[in-house]
């Protein structure tokens, strides 16, 4: 290693009211795959933000040094022009361009404004090999994978004659498969002598790739640790983060044994249902499980297996074309084809999505949680607004959302707190099953830890928990059984006892290459 | 109603509140204003607007004569944009309107002129014309999933072409004497000689009543749920100066002949549409279903019910502007309500509502309208010519919204 390429020197960033950075360094040196984690809002993406001129030279103070060189970046073209390139979490791709019209996007093989299509589609092919995607460069980005996707924007940015390369949370939306292809990637990059900044939330990817991490939080760099160091455990790491010992990532709970003999509160039959479009393809295959009051079931599984369709399909038909199967509540069968009467018979659907199937981000706090059951702060078609707040504070409160009050609109909040605004919503409908589809996702570890202290308190209320997620230590560390999917199917049942990372992965693995 | 101070600056920090002081005064008031600071921002345009013109007319515009006639020249336009702006915050467009305000002025003739039917029965007819014309673009729409803008768009071409065939091309009238009156009179005149009108004069005292009532109710609800209030002197202050605006709004109309029986329409729909959209669940749904579509049906919210009742509205509104224009003008003409959705649009983007929807007041709408119908009327005062006039309110509608999108970017979203 031939010394630091990149060198910030206490930044500091304010927007109107907020502090977002108050004294940020951070060293990468030349040739290095350099993680850095904090807790949503720490200042990460906004440090980043930084680095690529988004918000260009003059709106923050302190030093950048790229390669030896002072830079002042006005705009992202300047900061790709020195060869630093971010690929962003939601990524920025035109889906109904081609994968190579996407990679040189903006930065066109062309003579006088005219495209040269034999130059850019060799380009495209050679880059495509190098990031090991075998697709067609004129295949639309729309028909192929998010996994698929991630490897275009990599492409691009190789396009760009990248040098350091930013990866914003890259395998928040991918399965574990094309995480590891990812990360393999990225160290395949490195080899070739391209340095990477990576913002990770994933412990366990950030051991695998990085050589170091430097730890944000509040706005100020905490430390920078090398990875490869034998002190340096998942642990240290974490307590870095919070700024307190984390000695235990989950709450204290004592396994639910239900009493046998009553009926489970919810139970599905011979659920199937059809992909909405491509008709013959069974997404959710002939599933039966059941919950019982008090009791947290989880249902692993990786990208594709069938999890979500297969709640949204229940909550109110509101994932593709039903086939067959029964709902029952609490022995009895139920109708829930549509939402109205999935909430009326006490089952409500936490989405995975909260951006988009959650919350009204231009809303405020009160209106989005009172939003699934008006009814019951309003009389004869008429919302009591002061009820309406009060109930608002007092889910502030109790869900500790970080707010100063609750007629702040939701898009303002972070992550974690939006979490707990949509979790607030469908604990204040009231009902007795509760579908959670990746709770935890996109979140800091401060603030999971909330939200498992809720869902433990919701199952000790008594009510039926289902707990989808694809972080396999959660489940292990919040559920009574556990619900294995595959392919649309369910590949496996445990109990708290049996189940173990191993033996639930080897489940959700299997059948996958059969049914193909 | 407390329509435009609705959100309490709750904002204050908790310290500040008891004090009371001059100096948290201010900031409290600071405070409230940023947080609705379209709202206030065409508000304060609004009155720049009217005081430029007053000053440029020699007083005329605010002559008792000249407000009168501002009401009636724009009552059809405000009755639209408050229709327009429920059809906007749910994620929509309507461009029909226009053309469905001459229809339903057509069908208004064919009844009471061609056919010597009673004008209540008329009426009653053509609302419900006008909701059943609205009711299947709203079908279309909601269930038929074709996008509101290829749908209306459809709807404004029919609809001006069956005004014709059902005109044979002419205009037709005189209407009615009574539902002249009612789209062009004021509210009789009754009790002993003043100077003033007394039943505008009642009107307006009751209102301020009302409105007082309904402020010291809603404080009094605020604290038996233990949430902030605004400080005693402040709201106090709050309103007084809801009294007054009432107030002089009340003498310069009784100072003539009193309110038009159209103001009177207009300030009920204006509360009503206004508490339900604020108030009423169904208003919730509709705020919901712009912000957010698939969050709102995931919510149990039934969005296709919801879009299918807003256009169904506004085919009744856009009736009732009908048949107000057609019998001010005691004519039904097949050119009649030529752009006035463009102008209901505009009226409804300048009083705040979003292109993406899920934002926007009925409020907002009535003075989006009022800014167009003050420069209307203002500018034939001064004199400018009509092709003057269509581009100072383009203008206008750029800078308004301009206004808006730079504020939003430097708070910083």
């Amino acid at each position: 290693m031939a010394g630091p390429v990149l060198e910030m020197r206490s930044i500091v960033k304010t927007f109107p009211g907020v502090k977002a950075l108050s004294d940020v360094s951070l060293t990468v040196q030349r040739g290095e795959v350099h993680a850095i984690c904090g807790e949503n809002g720490a200042g990460k993406s906004t440090l980043m933000k930084v680095l690529s001129g988004v918000h260009p030279h003059g709106t923050y103070e302190g030093e950048i040094l790229f390669e030896e060189e002072v830079c002042r970046f006005k705009d992202i073209r300047a900061s790709e022009q020195h060869g630093i390139v971010i690929i962003h979490q939601e990524l920025a791709l035109v889906p109904y361009l081609s994968i190579a019209e996407n990679i040189f996007l903006g930065n066109e093989h062309a003579t006088r404004g005219f495209i040269n299509w034999n130059e850019t589609l060799r380009h495209a092919t050679e880059l495509l090999r190098r990031v090991g995607l075998d697709e067609h460069p004129e295949t639309r980005v729309a028909d192929i994978g998010v996994g698929k996707q991630q490897l275009v924007e990599i492409a691009k940015a190789l396009s760009k004659k990248v040098k350091l390369l930013i990866l914003d949370e890259p395998t928040a939306a991918l399965n574990d498969e094309d995480s590891g292809k990812l990360l393999d990637l990225i160290l395949q990059l490195k080899e070739q002598g391209i340095t990477a900044i990576i913002i990770s939330h994933k412990l366990n990817e950030i051991r695998r790739v990085a050589d170091s991490v430097t730890i944000l939080r509040d706005g100020r760099t905490i430390e920078t640790l090398d990875v490869k160091a034998p002190e340096t455990s998942e642990d240290r790491i974490i307590s870095g983060m919070v700024g307190r010992d984390l000695e235990h990532r989950f709450p204290e709970r004592t396994p639910h044994h239900p009493e046998e003999g009553t009926a489970p509160a919810l139970e599905i039959r011979n659920w199937t249902v059809h992909h909405p479009i491509d008709q013959q393809r069974k997404v959710v295959d002939d599933v039966s499980l059941t919950v019982r009051r008090g009791e947290i079931v989880g249902i692993a599984g990786l990208m594709g297996a069938g999890r979500t369709e297969l709640a949204m399909s229940v909550f109110g038909r509101t994932y593709g074309r039903h086939a067959g199967g029964t709902v029952l509540k609490d022995g009895k069968e139920i109708r829930t084809k549509t939402v109205p009467e999935a909430v009326g018979h006490g089952i409500a659907y936490v989405t995975e999505d909260r951006k988009h199937y959650g919350l009204n981000l231009i809303d405020t706090i009160n209106r989005n949680i009172s939003l699934s059951a008006l009814g019951k702060v309003a009389k004869r078609g008429v919302v009591d607004e002061h009820q309406e707040r009060q109930v608002a504070e007092g889910f502030r409160k109790s869900m500790n959302i970080k707010a100063p009050t609750v007629f702040e609109p939701v898009g303002k909040l972070s992550g974690g707190n939006q979490q707990k605004v949509v979790l607030s919503k469908w604990i204040f409908a009231g009902p007795d099953v509760l579908i959670l589809d990746e709770p935890t996702r996109g979140i800091d570890v401060g603030a999971k830890y909330e939200i498992y202290t809720v869902i433990d308190r919701l199952a000790a209320e008594g009510k039926a928990v289902v707990f989808i997620s694809s972080e396999l230590p959660e489940l292990l560390g919040m559920c009574d059984r556990i619900y294995t999917m595959a392919a649309g199917r369910l590949t496996g049942e445990f109990s708290r006892a049996e189940a173990s990372q191993e033996s639930l992965m080897r489940q959700m693995t299997k059948d996958k290459e059969v049914s193909r | 109603m407390s329509t435009v101070t609705d959100k309490t600056p709750a904002s204050a920090p908790p310290g500040k509140n008891g004090a009371g002081g001059g100096d948290g005064l201010l900031q409290l008031m600071l405070d409230g204003m940023r947080r609705n600071m379209r709202q206030y921002g065409m508000l304060m345009a609004l009155g720049l607007i009217v005081a430029l013109f007053a000053v440029w007319t020699d007083g005329d515009l605010l002559l008792p004569r000249n407000v009168s006639n501002l009401v009636l020249q724009n009552s059809y336009i405000l009755i639209l944009a408050i229709g327009m702006m429920l059809v906007i915050i749910s994620g929509h467009i309507d461009l029909s309107v226009g053309s469905l305000t001459a229809f339903v002025g057509s069908m208004a003739a064919v009844f009471m002129v061609r056919n010597d039917l009673p004008w209540p029965v008329a009426v009653v007819l053509c609302l419900a014309v006008g909701a059943i014309a609205g009711a299947v673009q709203g079908w279309f729409i909601a269930y038929g999933g074709i996008p509101s803008f290829i749908v209306t768009l459809a709807g404004m071409l029919t609809f001006r072409g069956l005004t014709e065939i059902f005109l044979e091309g002419q205009t037709l009238g005189p209407f009615p004497r009574g539902l002249q009156k009612v789209a062009n009179g004021f509210m009789p005149e009754v009790g002993p000689e003043t100077n003033y009108h007394n039943l505008t004069l009642l009107l307006g005292l009751a209102l301020i009543a009302l409105v007082v009532l309904q402020e010291v109710r809603d404080r009094r609800r605020q604290k038996e749920f233990d949430l902030d209030v605004l400080p005693a002197k402040l709201f106090l202050l709050k309103l007084v100066a809801l009294a007054s605006a009432v107030l002089v709004v009340t003498m310069l109309l009784a100072s003539y002949k009193g309110a038009p029986i159209v103001l009177l329409i207009l300030g009920v729909l204006l509360v009503g549409f206004g508490y339900m959209m604020r108030n009423a669940v169904i208003g919730r749904h509709i705020y919901a279903i712009g912000g957010n579509l698939p969050a709102a049906k995931l919510s149990g919210v039934r969005d296709k019910k919801v879009t299918f009742l807003v256009f169904l509205n506004m085919g009744m509104l856009a009736a009732l502007a009908g048949l107000v224009f057609a019998a001010r003008f005691n004519a039904a003409s097949p050119k009649a309500g030529l752009n006035f959705e463009l102008e209901a649009i505009a009226a409804a983007f300048i009083g705040g509502a979003s292109m993406a929807g899920g934002v926007g007041t009925v409020l907002g709408a009535i003075i989006g309208g009022l800014v167009l119908g003050v420069l209307n009327n203002g500018m034939n005062l001064v004199g400018v010519g009509t092709d003057w006039q269509q581009v100072i309110k383009g203008l206008v509608l750029l800078a308004a919204v301009g206004f808006d999108v730079w504020n939003k970017r430097k708070v910083g979203s």
